[in-house]
């Protein structure tokens, strides 16, 4: 199956195998397996420290391995870097919007980056209830709408993996139930997530990764050094 | 809209939006240029000999001064990170960066220098080829500066490091660009100067980029 506007397969599996973490001088984690299949959900957890954000950094190749690899498709994701980060949204904990723009010149210089020429502002303006702040500067947004704004990506250049850290941080109700409504909308059209929480999420269907479990051993921390 | 051409136009829109920008590049060289008379004495022949000097140094202090605005801010953002998941490649995201920086410093600073020429008393002959030195030398400021921009995020004082990294790699274009004034001056070619100017330019077109994505690369991490 292909994704009509990005034009990317989007029924390849993301498979992580024998993942290991390094930041610094600690291994975070190490051993780590997942597979993320079309329309599949991953939830992230574990305890502050654990790894979530750098997994999430590892997915988007932001980070690169200690060891194990990542396969998209079968095949391992650096073979093809630009393919596979043109079909990735990493959204992260910072919200990178420039004070002196209005939201819709953010959306159209991101979409912009990613080489998308024709981005659907209007929808992921509307999608994120923004309408009413579209021309104002972001300077005078609050953090939830700029939370909002940053989340806003995903609709305007469409890419078939999503990874969220932490996305409801400081969205509200309606917020989060906007954002839920992509996520599954996103999903049912063959789309993936990946996303590091704290707050219960309700993702039907959704593998949970438990990073406590992966933490390195004292040995295993060892055999990487050697 | 390509990566690169949208990253281009978010620079200059930045610096057009944010006023100040320009505005405090250009300040800061006509004041820098402005102290001299009062520091040396108003002779106008010792203003006019070191004159070009004068305006070179001080072109070189308002570019390093102007450097953090290259990548700092999509440092702290999160930018950074939309930047290099973009398709286009980190070392053409630094020559868009660097170019963006030149029409906001090297440019206007080239456009007004005639305007302090004449202010130090630089013999009216000499203006043409100091306006095209600075025409050639500024883009190797922005080049070279962006090295030193990139080597620098994440250090805790990054103001103060881009200097001390910067001044020196600044050194060959002030050589030639006074080095091209002073043969004016003596009434001899200035051709040579200007061609290793153009030669210092041409050098650090193809290798800034990639010492400066090394750094971005690094920085990410």
């Amino acid at each position: 199956m292909v994704d009509v506007e990005s034009g990317l397969a989007i029924d390849g599996e993301l498979i992580a195998e024998g993942l290991a973490c390094r930041r610094g001088e600690r291994l975070v984690f190490t051993g780590l397996d997942c597979l993320l299949p079309a329309g599949g959900a991953l939830v992230l957890r574990g305890s502050n420290g654990s790894g979530k954000s750098s997994l999430l950094r590892l997915f988007a190749t932001l980070l690169a391995p200690e060891a194990g690899r990542l396969l998209w498709g079968g095949a391992p994701v650096m073979r093809d870097a630009a393919r596979y980060r043109a079909a990735v949204h990493y959204v992260g904990h910072l919200d990178a919007t420039k004070p002196a723009f209005t939201p819709r010149e953010m959306l159209s210089f991101w979409a912009a980056l990613r080489g998308n020429a024709a981005p659907a502002i209007d929808a992921a303006l509307a999608a994120l209830a923004l309408d009413a702040v579209a021309d104002r500067p972001c300077r005078w947004l609050s953090a939830g709408q700029r939370r909002r704004l940053t989340l806003a990506r995903l609709v305007a250049a469409p890419a078939p993996i999503w990874l969220l850290d932490e996305p409801n941080a400081a969205l509200d109700g309606d917020g989060d139930e906007r954002l839920a409504g992509l996520i599954a909308e996103h999903r049912a059209g063959g789309g993936r997530v990946a996303i590091a929480t704290h707050q219960p999420v309700a993702l039907e269907g959704a593998a949970v990764v438990m990073l406590d479990d992966f933490a390195a051993s004292a040995e295993a921390a060892l055999a990487v050094w050697q | 809209m390509t990566p690169l051409l949208g990253l281009f136009w978010c620079e200059l829109r930045l610096s057009y939006r944010q006023g100040g920008d320009i505005g405090l590049a250009l300040g800061f060289f006509v004041l820098a240029v402005l102290m001299f008379p009062f520091g040396v004495g108003p002779e106008p022949e010792l203003l006019g000999r070191i004159g070009a000097g004068i305006i070179w140094v001080a072109a070189l202090l308002a570019s390093v001064l102007s450097l953090d605005r290259l990548f700092a801010a999509d440092y702290a953002d999160g930018g950074l990170d939309l930047i290099a998941l973009s398709p286009a490649p980190l070392e053409l995201v630094v020559l868009a960066k660097g170019a963006a920086h030149w029409v906001t410093t090297g440019l206007p600073l080239t456009a007004i220098s005639p305007v302090l020429a004449i202010l130090v008393d630089l013999d009216p002959s000499a203006i043409p080829v100091l306006m095209l030195g600075l025409l050639i030398g500024t883009p190797a400021l922005s080049l070279l500066g962006a090295i030193a921009a990139a080597l620098s995020l994440g250090a805790r004082r990054p103001g103060i490091l881009v200097s001390l990294l910067v001044l020196p790699l600044y050194l060959p274009p002030l050589i030639f660009g006074t080095g091209a004034v002073e043969a004016v001056l003596a009434e001899e070619g200035s051709r040579a100067h200007l061609l290793l100017l153009g030669a210092v330019t041409l050098f650090a077109l193809p290798l800034a980029p990639l010492a400066a994505a090394a750094a971005l690369r690094q920085a990410l991490d």
